[in-house]
């Protein structure tokens, strides 16, 4: 009985039970990825999709006791309303120009920069790097109070008034965006080979022509992935709009939305989540077109080659 | 006319010395071979040719004049890098017109040297591609372009075909030396290869720690090195070093391997060794292929040993046999029908007219 028994326990084990099979382990591996994909994707998405289902809703049925997840009579007029406003044509505007103008002002400095600290060896230039970075680890929070000072310094001084201007924000966002972008720039620079720089200075360039026509153009996926965080923290930003503006027309949209469409206790949900929809388009519009540039960026130099 | 001059040229790191003031004259047209083991100072020499590395001391002189504070550029070199360094985003025309565009050379001028220069090298179908749709040959090649095309003083090479495969390698060493042939710019080529150093050069350069230990032509170099450094780096299988020491036999010099193995002397070398008798630390240096099989005719200062034979290997056109004398192990070449087997003893033949005697102690070839 017993000789039998294992002799048929042995002839059942099939040769992957002992050994375990590569095709049922990724099956598995899969399976609880997708799990875990899809728990995160209805996590991060169920927002988005509050924010539109009650952007089409009347501001009666919001305060109605309705399900919350279906719309019952759906309307555009939250998107006509805010749409016909000029104060939040206002802040999409503002918020737009302040952006692009970071975007540019951030990309100029910190490509220039980070070239430098990781190709134009002379003393210093590790500390300076490593200095870049540590700037970026002081958050904003504690970084307006000096900037307070420092305007008002600046208008007792020439008599220039900083406060309460848009195009301030285009001053203040690069104190967020220079120092990252500039890190993830020498990263980029720095996993370009050193014969490169050499090659083109025996070919006779200057170090702004290497950087122009060789740099750039092979760091190219470093510099979207820069552009894109930077438009992205430029766009968002909430705290320094919120500290140093206040009229109406200076307001960017963050800021505008929270500070008019709150008035006293009276939320005007239909018109907050049709804002902060609209506001969200265009980072979403900008990542779909160079989402492949921005993980090539963010990768590189992960691996040689 | 683009002679390469250098006087006492120093290279510090920090405080580390990689070159210690080497002196060498290379003349218009010439291709010279620096070679030498990792660390000996062969590509900083050569960065500071190009430029690339700032002397410490001394002077480096391209075409007469005096190159120190000149920046790359203006020295009117170019250079081959190890791994290509092609521009990766630019097609192979614009890889070789890049220094030439930079210089705001005419267009039809630029066209004309880049397709003569694609000419040489065999690579006018490749113009219009990317640096990443080459193999490395053929990258190699493009390298190589970008230098001839710019039609420099100096050519500049930084171990060039390190990366490629054995075979290429081979290929392309007999590519360059054709090159050469055409263009015939004055070359300075590093290589840690001695065969590559060997074959291609007019004149080789041994360096060593910080310093060149000889300059001579690949024939000079292996039949006459000046110390143990060059005789055992040029060559191979390397050259066989026994300790040894020198004895008086009835007016005539023997060196000594073991007690029971010495050899005379060749008579034409009585005089140069007299002064070495009984001194201690002396080397004999005798390459493999002065250690042969014995043969019917024997020719003089040859003279026949029995030896246990260790190892056997077969390359085909001869076989290698390892021995050991005294401590040290010893290779010869015999022929492949000489039936050497390992583990049994084997008469071998040594030529002592090639023979190569070294104090160990300052390393110079006596």
């Amino acid at each position: 009985m017993a000789d039998a028994a294992i002799a048929t326990t042995t002839a059942a084990t099939p040769a992957h039970g002992r050994y375990g099979s590569m095709s049922r382990d990724r099956r598995w591996a899969l399976r609880w990825s997708y799990f875990f994909l899809v728990l995160f994707a209805c996590f991060f998405l169920m927002p988005p999709l509050y924010m539109f289902i009650t952007s089409l809703k009347s501001s009666a049925e919001i305060s109605a006791a309705t399900n919350p997840w279906w719309v019952y009579s759906p309307t555009l007029s939250n998107y006509i309303e805010l749409l016909s406003q000029n104060q939040y044509l206002t802040f999409f505007r503002n918020s737009a120009i302040v952006s692009v103008f970071v975007v540019i002002i951030t990309m100029v400095i910190s490509v220039i920069a980070a070239f430098a600290l990781a190709r134009m060896k002379f003393w210093g230039s590790a500390a300076l790097a490593t200095g870049v970075f540590l700037t970026y680890l002081i958050p904003d929070t504690l970084l307006f109070i000096p900037l307070f000072k420092m305007f008002a310094w600046v208008n007792d001084t020439f008599g220039i008034q900083l406060m309460n201007h848009w195009w301030t924000l285009m001053i203040l966002y690069p104190t967020l965006t220079v120092p990252f972008a500039t890190w993830i720039m020498i990263g980029y620079f720095a996993s370009i080979p050193k014969e490169l720089d050499e090659a083109a200075l025996i070919d006779g360039a200057t170090w702004m022509q290497t950087l122009t026509k060789i740099f750039i153009p092979v760091a190219l996926p470093g510099i979207i992935a820069a552009t894109i965080f930077t438009f992205t923290v430029a766009w968002a930003q909430f705290l320094y709009p919120l500290a140093f503006t206040t009229s109406t027309s200076e307001l960017v949209l963050p800021v505008g939305i929270v500070t008019t469409l709150i008035k006293g206790d009276v939320f005007n949900w239909g018109q907050i989540m049709t804002g902060a929809l609209l506001g969200a388009a265009p980072p979403l519009i900008i990542y779909a077109f160079l989402m492949d540039y921005y993980i090539a960026g963010l990768t590189a130099g992960a691996t040689k080659g | 006319m683009a002679q390469v001059t250098l006087r006492k040229v120093i290279k510090k790191y920090d405080e580390v010395l990689a070159v210690r003031g080497i002196d060498l004259d290379i003349t218009d047209k010439e291709f010279i071979v620096l070679v030498g083991p990792s660390g000996c100072g062969k590509s900083t020499t050569l960065r500071m040719i190009a430029g690339l590395e700032e002397i410490t001391g001394g002077d480096i002189a391209i075409g007469g004049d005096v190159v120190n504070d000149v920046p790359p550029k203006d020295r009117d070199i170019a250079m081959v890098f190890q791994n290509y360094a092609l521009y990766p985003h630019m097609n192979v025309y614009e890889n070789m017109s890049f220094g030439l565009k930079l210089k705001r050379t005419p267009k039809d001028e630029i066209d004309r040297r880049v397709k003569q220069a694609a000419q040489i090298l065999d690579i006018t179908e490749l113009l219009d591609r990317k640096p990443k749709q080459l193999s490395g040959g053929q990258r190699q090649r493009v390298a190589m372009g970008r230098a001839i095309v710019r039609d420099p003083k100096v050519f500049l090479f930084d171990e060039p075909l390190s990366n490629l495969d054995a075979k290429l390698r081979v290929q392309m060493r007999t590519e360059i030396k054709k090159v050469h042939q055409k263009v015939r710019t004055t070359t300075v080529y590093v290589t840690h290869d001695q065969v590559e150093a060997m074959t291609l050069a007019d004149r080789v350069v041994v360096m060593n720690a910080g310093l060149i230990e000889q300059v001579g032509s690949p024939n000079d170099l292996y039949h006459s090195p000046a110390t143990k450094f060059v005789a055992g780096f040029i060559g191979s299988p390397a050259m066989n070093f026994e300790p040894c020491h020198l004895e008086q036999a009835a007016g005539a010099l023997r060196v000594r391997l073991s007690d029971t193995l010495a050899f005379p002397v060749p008579a034409d070398r009585t005089a140069r060794y007299a002064s070495h008798v009984g001194k201690a630390n002396l080397v004999l240096g005798l390459r493999p292929e002065h250690i042969i099989e014995t043969r019917p005719h024997i020719e003089p200062n040859q003279h026949d040993f029995d030896t246990m034979i260790d190892v056997v290997e077969p390359m085909g056109m001869e076989t290698l046999v390892y021995f050991t004398i005294a401590g040290a192990e010893l290779c010869g070449r015999v022929n492949p029908n000489a039936g050497a087997t390992a583990g049994k003893v084997m008469k071998l033949r040594a030529d002592l007219s090639n023979m190569h005697l070294i104090d160990d102690g300052t390393g110079r070839v006596l």
